[in-house]
């Protein structure tokens, strides 16, 4: 689609002709998240340097009645950022500068495109770090984190994005500015800071976060448990975080995704076991000391067949390394995955595990399970060839029933990838109509004219009703050409 | 009690949106005096309450918004848990719903975060009579808009809160106070210092030239952190931290209104009468002062804000004014979940 030239006349006006990006070439790289399977070549990529610019294109983009989109990195996993037809690409790569560490007020003010990871390396010299560490931390956003409430791998002690949010500069559709939270994380009225955290840039775009540094913990400890059997595994969770313990993280693998893991990080896990717990300990030193005393007994008596404790930090990376890489290192064993994120109550862990294997087995498709156990965080990785005729709809149809398992158990179809584009159809299964409707009011609080990345995070109940009819009829209607996810 | 009213208390808010009655939400009406005053027919949640759900290995309860705050802390004491934001009561009869309508926290504040960081969902009833359910009961949870956590201090403006769920955690092994003789400006200096610490500083107070400290963890951590802290030991802590969350502190006694400052932990000493007494390693400080474009002012030179939070009845300002478009914003929302307003209406803000 050719934009509309008063538009670009504006666009180029507001940050200058280098800013504004329209040849196909230029534009190529932005056409997909970390979500390939969905992919659209934006018709304009803007790249503003300052927030006032970022006003200056929302404002136009409001006048001309153009749909707008944002975009921090692209390492999103659900297609929050797929460019829509006929609009603008707004990408906030460039806004990049951490404007202020200030270890005496143990905070960071930083422009939405700088890094998570970047934040942890400003604050190190003054003994602090940032929190939440999404897998992609090296390349994501803290834009998009607040855009995701991005967790990680530390998410059950340490928090969410939101946990370690103070303040958020938003700037609204109609280009104003909006200062929600504090320093204090205190301030008058609605919370809206928690609402915009996660929104996923449906109701504004994110110029500005003040977010709260932690010291770094004093000791931290890893241990690594394996097991016979999945749902040892899995009960053993439930009996740690029981027990009062609160760990820094608490991960668990099965067999196939270890054994992937292992072959491809080398990191010394037991591949001859049907299950991995990794649990993380951090805090001052006699108390990680009494803790990690406590989870070797307890994981003992819950039927572990192997334990190591990381002798010191090196070992405690490798440990790691295997985990970190486990999507790619499964990645290896099928041409294709989907990567699912349901979250689940922990005490259905086991069941909704094993029921996840009798799916898998139906379907004629593998799956490798690697978890936030202690969050209940799942991320089943359904392996497929799409080159093979009609595997892409059988794996998408298992993608579904699994997470439908996860909203019957009372879980949710997203624990911190988000929706985006890719799990609209699911969020028919969660939501009623009368939630789906609140959500669009609010949009439209926000949005009245739904620019502010349209489609995305928030199924039409049209949408929906189309949705109930697939699922009744499973995946044997010839829908397939359809976008479900 | 186990006592699901929903269907009541639908009735009740549809009969008063038919014909545009103004409904006044009251849970164990203990914090009346919190908000704008406002008229209204009440609409008493209490007969709705009982615990649905606490399986301790998941951190998490679920409860009836008019179940009684001290049954879900008992609940939670004899597992080994509790609320960490130590929400006050006010008043033996304080409700769940009413807690976390209003969003207050105590002591642990700075240590343990709001109230807000621990709700997972709510059940939830508009003010164009439907019933809601957002967010849920796990851990983390990214599907739609966060609008569990909208309610959290949202005054009832929005919706009545028939369930709510919140993540909860283990209490701590053990708890000391120690005590330092420090003026106001070299308080907030050591406070900020051991905050950046690695120290489990759960909570601070300071007041009349002593500061309180009080750390958490297991025994030979408490030890070696009385070592480094020094000062005075102070006895039967648990009492001395109820009567601040509570406000039973003579601090609080009297009648003149009470004032509360937001503002930076690093912030120098506000230039007020009649206080304050510290909270929040610096972030809450509260003042006995009358004339409330003062404390505002103060406040707001200093990078906080000031909320009138007791007085004797007013129809006046009690929290900070939004900027106009956020008042806006706070408007159209008040409109998707209460269209006909008739919940808690101007209790927040005129028109929200």
């Amino acid at each position: 689609m050719t934009p509309d030239p008063a538009l670009l006349r504006d666009l180029r006006a507001a940050l200058g002709a280098d800013a504004v990006l329209v040849s196909a070439e230029a534009c190529a790289p932005f056409e997909c998240d970390a979500l390939t399977a969905h992919r659209r070549r934006p018709d304009v990529v803007v790249l503003p340097s300052t927030a006032d610019q970022v006003q200056s294109v929302l404002r136009a983009c409001r006048h001309h009645g153009t749909p707008v989109v944002a975009r921090g990195a692209g390492t999103g996993l659900s297609g929050g950022s797929l460019p829509v037809a006929g609009g603008v690409l707004l990408v906030l790569a460039r806004l990049n500068q951490i404007l202020e560490v200030d270890p005496r007020r143990r905070l960071a003010r930083v422009q939405p495109g700088v890094t998570n990871l970047e934040i942890s390396g400003a604050a190190a010299p003054h003994g602090l770090y940032y929190a939440p560490d999404p897998s992609s931390q090296v390349a994501c956003t803290i834009g998009g984190n607040v855009a995701e409430n991005s967790g990680g791998v530390h998410c059950l002690k340490h928090g969410l994005t939101i946990h370690n949010l103070l303040e958020i500069r938003v700037v609204t559709i109609d280009g104003e500015l909006l200062v929600l939270g504090s320093e204090t994380g205190e301030a008058p009225g609605l919370p809206l800071l928690a609402l915009l955290t996660g929104s996923e840039g449906m109701l504004g775009v994110v110029v500005e976060a003040t977010v709260r540094l932690k010291p770094l913990p004093e000791r931290v400890e890893l241990l690594m448990a394996a097991f016979g059997d999945v749902r040892r595994c899995a009960d053993a969770v439930g009996r740690v975080i029981a027990s009062g313990i609160v760990p820094a993280g608490l991960e668990m693998m099965d067999a196939p995704a270890m054994r992937a893991a292992e072959a491809f990080a080398r990191c010394g896990y037991p591949v001859d076991a049907e299950a991995l717990l990794l649990c993380e300990l951090d805090g001052l030193p006699h108390d990680v000391e009494r803790d990690l005393q406590a989870v070797e007994v307890l994981l003992r008596d819950c039927g572990a067949t192997a334990l190591r404790i990381a002798v010191d930090a090196a070992e405690r990376q490798r440990m790691w390394s295997g985990r970190k890489s486990a999507f790619p290192a499964v990645g290896r064993l099928a041409p294709d995955y989907f990567c699912m994120d349901g979250t689940i109550p922990r005490r259905h862990l086991a069941d909704v595990l094993q029921r996840i294997g009798e799916l898998s087995q139906a379907a004629g498709l593998p799956v490798a399970n690697v978890f936030h156990a202690g969050d209940g965080n799942l991320h089943p990785l359904i392996l497929f060839d799409a080159g093979e005729p009609g595997a892409v709809e059988r794996a998408e149809q298992l993608g579904a029933e699994i997470l439908e398992l996860c909203v019957a158990v009372g879980g949710t179809v997203t624990g911190e990838h988000g929706v985006g584009v890719e799990k609209l159809g699911p969020m028919c299964t969660q939501f009623g109509s009368g939630e789906l409707e609140a959500f669009h009011a609010v949009k439209r609080a926000f949005d009245p004219d739904g620019l502010l990345n349209p489609g995305k995070a928030v199924p039409t109940l049209a949408r929906c009703a189309d949705y109930g009819a697939m699922r009744v009829h499973g995946g044997k209607l010839p829908f397939s050409h359809l976008p479900r996810f | 009690m186990d006592r699901d009213a929903t269907d009541d208390l639908l009735a009740q808010v549809r009969d008063a949106a038919t014909r545009g009655v103004a409904l006044r939400i009251v849970g164990g009406d203990t914090k009346r005096f919190y908000g704008r005053a406002i008229d209204g027919v009440p609409l008493v949640t209490r007969g709705h309450t009982g615990i649905v759900r606490h399986d301790p290995a998941e951190l998490v309860l679920t409860a009836r918004g008019g179940t009684p705050l001290a049954e879900v802390e008992a609940r939670l004491a004899a597992h080994g848990q509790r609320l960490p934001f130590e929400p006050p009561h006010f008043g033996t009869d304080a409700t769940l719903g009413g807690t976390v309508a209003a969003g207050l926290a105590g002591p642990a504040r700075a240590w343990a975060g709001p109230l807000r960081d621990y709700v997972l969902g709510v059940r939830v009833l508009t003010g164009n009579g439907r019933v809601l359910r957002f967010g849920g009961e796990v851990m983390k949870n990214v599907a739609g808009y966060d609008v569990a956590r909208l309610m959290a201090g949202s005054l009832g403006v929005l919706g009545v809160l028939l369930d709510v769920s919140l993540k909860v955690l283990p209490r701590a092994a053990a708890e000391r106070t120690m005590a330092l003789e420090l003026d106001e400006a070299q308080a907030l200096e050591h406070v900020a210092s051991l905050a950046r610490s690695a120290l489990p500083l759960s909570a601070s107070n300071w007041i009349d030239g002593r500061l309180y400290l009080r750390f958490e963890g297991s025994m030979a951590t408490l030890d070696a952190v009385a070592a480094r802290i020094g000062g005075e030991l102070l006895p039967d802590c648990g009492s001395f931290w109820a009567s601040l969350r509570e406000q039973t502190h003579p601090f609080f006694a009297g009648e003149q209104p009470l004032w509360r400052c937001t503002v930076p932990g690093l912030a120098a000493p506000l230039p007020l009468e009649n206080g304050p007494l510290v909270e929040w390693n610096g972030m809450q400080r509260w003042y006995r002062c009358a004339a409330g474009a003062t404390a505002c002012d103060a406040a707001a030179a200093a990078g906080g804000h000031a909320t009138l939070f007791r007085q004797v009845c007013t129809t006046e300002e009690v929290f900070t004014p939004l900027a106009a478009p956020l008042l806006r914003l706070h408007r159209e929302l008040k409109r998707v979940f209460d269209p006909a307003g008739i919940l808690n209406p101007g209790r927040m803000y005129a028109g929200v």
